[in-house]
């Protein structure tokens, strides 16, 4: 049986290295330049934040980072602010950011040492119907600071918008009973109206197998076969 | 014929607007951030608005194959609001962005002290990111409006070649192209400037740092004055290459002097969204 396949927990690669080897010499310097300046005047973020995507690129540079993203992830980490003044810092990027900057700055917040200052970021996020801000909300901070039932209906939020769950990282150790029972429940409600059951979420619903009503298992149990069938 | 609007505001527009302007042959616009007609009370409704300009207005203008770029400012009239002043304290955010090709519209409205003090300091944000600038010229007393505000421009330091001077006719035209600034024409249905009137200043001046455009917003307005503007100016004896440098290489010319003008044709996606949501109906 498939094993439930996540994104790490941990705390992503620090995006220097590979960013180093990647970008052009004056990319590099302006990146270099900005992340000191901002290092001595973190108000300097406010204007090179913005900037970043046509100074180093927008390529796709490793599984979690793309260039734009852990450019901007440089910046933010220079910040000389703590606490409070950090948490206010970053939210008003991400307040006056376009799409591009706010996945930047949720991507980055692992990185950051914010506690649960920055949850009301992550929130925001999952609201909203962007599926690349839902996906870079629930990364490495949202698994270690959202709580349980707000971590659960991300999940289940994720399914409704067709983010492959695999995305989602933490789910191999938030994964809970109410968690299975949920997309049991949402497996069964597609199964009555003839509709798909997303595979992604079949082996949570597997690990509690007491969630699997009768009715429901009957109806999965033709899923699984098919998924084996197809997996074998 | 291909034709990029140098100044309309999308955001006040339908999709039937769209649409006819692609089929006239616009495949470019850019929208100056300006007055909603409703006045504004608080900075936030400016953060939202400079937003959309960046986000939801250019994914509505690329589903029908037309490329959005703005501008951003504080304009005149909101300029006077001691409750909007503190967008400045922001602006420095917007104007560091990808599609922001220029500060403005900026300029006089009232020719009040508070507007004098919004377009110097604005005036001064252009030359510190290195952008061009839209000044809207006041619609009263306009022949003296221009002449101060040339003089403004010429005390900022900023260079000329970087100023477009907005919303000229017959008596302001001279001193502008004078000074080294463009000079931009807005082209109404039926006050200030017509497509005759354009034609016959062309003739007269040039199409050197002419920029000619619909500036259709909420008001009685064309969205396709732009097209009909090289209709007359065909029909008046100017050939393809002169509609062309009028209608699209002027404004690539002046705007691209941001650097940040990226023009590729976009395709139109039917099934595009942005953040989720989508102009189709009954859809997402
Ligand atoms: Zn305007």
């Amino acid at each position: 049986m498939a094993a439930v396949m996540t994104a790490s927990h941990s705390t992503p690669a620090d995006p220097r290295p590979a960013l180093a080897a990647l970008l052009d010499p004056t990319a590099r310097t302006w990146l270099d330049e900005s992340a000191a300046k901002v290092a001595a005047d973190p108000a300097a973020v406010r204007r090179l934040f913005p900037a970043v995507r046509r100074r180093c690129g927008h390529g796709r540079l490793t599984d979690y980072w793309t260039v734009d993203e852990a450019a901007r992830a440089v910046l933010l980490t220079a910040l000389p602010l703590r606490d409070q003044a950090l948490a206010d810092e970053i939210t008003r990027l991400h307040r006056h950011g376009d799409p591009a900057e706010q996945r930047a700055v949720l991507r980055t917040l692992p990185l950051l040492d914010l506690g649960d200052l920055a949850l009301p970021l992550v929130r925001e996020s999952l609201r909203g119907n962007d599926t690349t801000l839902i996906e870079a909300a629930l990364g490495p901070y949202a698994a270690a600071h959202l709580p349980h039932a707000e971590y659960r209906q991300a999940v289940l939020k994720c399914v409704f918008c067709e983010i492959p769950l695999d995305r989602v990282t933490g789910l191999d150790s938030r994964a809970d009973r109410e968690l299975a029972r949920m997309l049991a429940d949402f497996a069964h409600e597609r199964i009555v109206a003839g509709r798909d059951v997303p595979h992604d979420i079949l082996p949570v619903v597997r690990a509690f197998p007491d969630v699997i009503g009768a009715e429901l298992k009957h109806a999965l149990t033709d899923v699984l076969t098919d998924v084996l069938k197809e997996e074998g | 014929m291909r034709i990029f609007d140098p100044h309309i505001h999308m955001t006040s527009r339908t999709t039937d607007d769209y649409e006819a302007m692609y089929a006239a042959g616009v495949r470019a616009v850019v929208e100056p951030a300006f007055w909603l007609g409703q006045p504004r009370t608080s900075p936030e409704s400016f953060y939202d608005y400079f937003d959309g300009l960046l986000g939801w207005e250019p994914y509505r203008a690329a589903q029908f194959g037309i490329q959005h770029f703005c501008t951003i400012a504080l304009n005149p009239k909101e300029a006077n609001d001691p409750r909007c002043v503190p967008v400045l304290d922001e602006l420095d955010r917007y104007l560091a962005k990808d599609r922001v090709v220029a500060v403005g519209e900026i300029g006089y409205d009232s020719m009040t002290p508070q507007e004098d003090e919004a377009l110097a300091r604005q005036l001064q944000l252009a030359i510190e990111h290195e952008l061009p600038a839209l000044v809207h010229t006041p619609h009263r007393d306009k022949a003296t409006g221009t002449r101060s505000t040339l003089d403004v421009v010429r005390e900022s330091g900023i260079a000329p070649e970087l100023v477009v001077l907005d919303h000229l006719n017959e008596l302001t035209v001279g001193m502008v192209l004078d000074s080294g600034c463009w000079a931009g024409f807005s082209i109404y249905p039926k006050t200030k400037m017509s497509e005759d009137r354009m034609v016959e200043i062309l003739k007269e001046h040039g199409t050197e740092r002419v920029l000619v455009n619909s500036a259709a917003d909420w008001g009685r307005s064309d969205p396709l004055k732009t097209r009909k503007t090289a209709d007359a100016m065909l029909a008046a004896g100017f050939d393809e290459d002169d509609v062309d440098k009028v209608l699209w290489r002027n404004p690539v010319a002046f705007y691209g002097q941001s650097g940040r003008l990226e023009l590729d044709e976009p395709k139109p996606d039917e099934e595009a969204t942005f953040q989720g949501n989508s102009i189709r109906r009954g859809g997402a």
